[in-house]
């Protein structure tokens, strides 16, 4: 399972299998391999001076005064906030051009560095991305490509099963109380509301249907498709909720609404009410991975530079995690307090272990990113259009 | 000509509004709907394809829930005017001065309410442990969860004051002549609301259901936050307003076409011209 992370220089130096190592056997792929055409976008040699600001797009509670104060005392550059809520206005909100610095999920990184939207980041001008940095995190299939790194991890995280455990009275150990028929809490569950939810389908299916041979719940061609919308319609007869906005899910665990199903660490934690837990079913799970990625058309590339390198420091990192309630992509961080070991320890933080059992988003592509050269797999789009299915 | 001077300096500000800026955006949608996406980056190119409109005649989902849509605008309208009707005609020859004023205020305050406000409301009202199930649970009633039941009580409680204003302006307006002699002929109640209001108040009627129904139609945030597992129309161009702005364009065009086909029925009735 070690092989859904990529294992960075070796395969790199495949040249043209970039995108192969998502895998568990990732020498199968042989010279069919993937390689996916990027734009050619130069790399900033060196810095220069400081322009006066940088204008970043990310998820709430990854920019905030507490730590843009300083570093605008540092460096001289304003830092203008844009919150986005979904992946996708992300993208579309560093198409307009008017931002520097995004805090990119594995399911928008690729079609940002696919698009052009992204340069390609020169991680000497980042001095803070060091051996510091957790073991998963580097040289991620969702930014690093062609050998080129577009990406500097912040953190990630899973998309855990929380559950109210006065309903829930024994710990669930597998995923299948959240989608088979029969599930005894059946109309009191919740599942996510996003085309990317497929893949949580996947990951379920992957255990209980060996025979459809899913490797990978982001490579999937359309028979497998099919079977993990099939999957997705049986759980919509007993889900009570779909959620997008994380009050919303908050508020259906709170009132009683739903008793199980997907959710986040923060979420959880969010509820302040120790009746809900959480587990990493067996099965493993979906989960994210951010990273900042710079402009390509960025106008203040020091200043934007300047802001991945200071937040990748331990200290800034893990403010940044602890706030938004993710393990941080800086190791160094858990060692500089008890609270932050306790953060860590909460969140996996180092856990390589746990990490190993989720499959972090990444954009769905025509090749097949677990390798298969045979078959062509389904698109994004695809996803997205068979999504409208699951609800009718 | 200083008169056409005058007349065109008036109409110049709603001129530029209407065609600048409303007809010129609504065109440009209709424009993308033919325009195409890359797949793998969701980038946007202009061209000339049908196939967004292929796609939705194929998937199932887009007819599904286009239907759907249609019922729950056509049921908060029913659902209005079943509320309107006996509310104006209580309000403007029942209820004294005082109450009467009362209602009104009642009727329009919600509108000065957040739109996202009152439905989040209405999501604390209907939760499993909400105040419906809490006040109705001793009597064995349970509530209709987060389903579509909700999502058109949600809607009408949004959109009632647009139905029930007119509604009752056009009764008040009613002179009092006309029960009287109603009530001399022998007619009853229900028989004088039949033959004498319904027929009078036609106009506010559908007056009012325009409103109604055309905001029901577009509305996606109601099903998102009461809705359980209900997609309407709107929710499903949400979802692709990011990934494939021109199927979300083509898809567009659904809702527009039932406003239309509503619009024109209700010029047949000759409504639109006493409105």
């Amino acid at each position: 399972m070690r092989s859904k992370i990529m294992t960075g220089a070796a395969i790199l130096a495949a040249a043209a299998l970039a995108l192969t190592a998502c895998t568990t056997d990732s020498s199968s792929t042989g010279s069919g391999g993937l390689s996916i055409d990027v734009p050619d976008i130069a790399m900033l040699e060196e810095l220069g001076d400081m322009e006066n600001e940088v204008n970043i797009v990310a998820w709430s509670g990854f920019v905030e005064p507490a730590w843009t104060d300083e570093f605008t005392a540092e460096t001289g550059c304003t830092v203008n906030r844009r919150v986005a809520g979904t992946s996708d206005e992300m993208v579309q909100l560093m198409r307009t051009g008017d931002y520097d610095v995004v805090s990119a999920s594995g399911d928008a990184s690729l079609r940002l560095i696919a698009g052009g939207d992204v340069q390609p980041i020169n991680l000497d001008l980042v001095p803070n991305f060091g051996d510091d940095i957790v073991e998963g995190m580097k040289g991620q299939i969702y930014d690093t490509i062609n050998g080129k790194s577009y990406g500097v991890p912040i953190g990630r995280g899973a998309n855990i099963l929380q559950y109210n455990s006065d309903v829930v009275t024994e710990t669930p150990t597998s995923w299948d109380v959240a989608w088979e028929a029969d599930s005894p809490y059946a109309g009191k569950i919740i599942a996510y509301d996003a085309p990317i939810y497929i893949a949580d389908a996947a990951v379920y299916l992957m255990a209980h249907e060996p025979d459809l041979g899913i490797t990978n719940p982001y490579a999937l061609d359309e028979t497998q498709l099919d079977a993990a919308i099939e999957l997705l319609k049986q759980q919509n007869e007993i889900v009570s909720e779909y959620w997008a906005d994380p009050a919303a899910q908050i508020t259906s665990f709170a009132g009683g609404t739903t008793v199980l199903g997907t959710s986040w660490e923060i979420l959880r934690k969010l509820t302040d009410d120790a009746k809900f837990k959480s587990v990493l079913p067996e099965e493993g799970a979906t989960g994210w991975s951010d990273a900042w990625m710079i402009s390509a058309e960025s106008e203040s590339p020091n200043c934007a530079y300047a802001w991945v390198d200071y937040t990748s420091e331990a200290e800034v990192n893990g403010a940044i995690a602890t706030n938004f309630g993710m393990a941080p992509a800086n190791g160094a961080f858990c060692e500089t307090s008890d609270e932050a070991a306790a953060h860590c320890e909460y969140f996996n933080a180092t856990d390589e272990e746990y990490f190993e059992q989720v499959w972090f988003w990444t954009t769905p592509i025509e090749q097949c990113i677990d390798g298969r050269t045979d078959v062509t797999c389904t698109n994004f789009q695809e996803w997205t259009d068979a999504w409208l299915t699951v609800k009718g | 000509m200083n008169r056409r001077a005058q007349l065109s300096a008036l109409l110049a500000l709603p001129m530029l509004w209407l065609i600048g800026i409303y007809i010129f955006s609504l065109v440009m949608l209709l424009v993308t709907a033919f325009w195409v996406t890359d797949p793998f980056t969701s980038k946007v190119k202009p061209g000339f394809t049908l196939r967004n409109f292929e796609q939705i005649i194929a998937n199932p989902a887009y007819a599904s829930t286009s239907l759907r849509t249609l019922g729950i605008a056509l049921a908060v309208t029913i659902l209005s005017i079943l509320i309107s009707v006996p509310l104006g005609i209580f309000m403007a020859k029942v209820a004294s001065p005082k109450l009467r004023a009362l209602l009104a205020v009642a009727i329009t305050l919600p509108l000065w309410a957040g739109y996202l406000v009152k439905i989040l409301a209405m999501r604390i009202t209907f939760t499993e442990e909400g105040f419906f199930n809490s006040m109705l649970g001793p009597l064995g009633i349970s509530g209709p969860g987060f389903s579509i039941v909700t999502v058109v009580l949600t809607l009408t409680y949004l959109w009632l004051p647009y139905m029930a204003v007119p509604v009752y302006t056009a009764i008040s307006q009613l002179p009092p002549n006309l029960f009287d002699a109603s009530a001399d002929l022998g007619a009853g109640a229900g028989f004088t609301i039949r033959t004498v209001v319904l027929p009078l108040i036609r106009p506010a009627i559908i007056a009012g259901s325009i409103f109604t129904f055309s905001l029901s139609l577009g509305d996606y945030i109601a099903a998102k936050f009461v809705g359980g597992s209900t997609q309407m129309i709107g929710s499903i161009i949400a979802s692709n307003i990011n990934l494939n702005p021109p199927i979300a364009a083509a898809f567009s065009l659904v809702p527009i076409a039932f406003v239309i086909v509503y619009l024109v029925v209700v010029q047949r009735t000759g409504a639109l011209e006493r409105m």
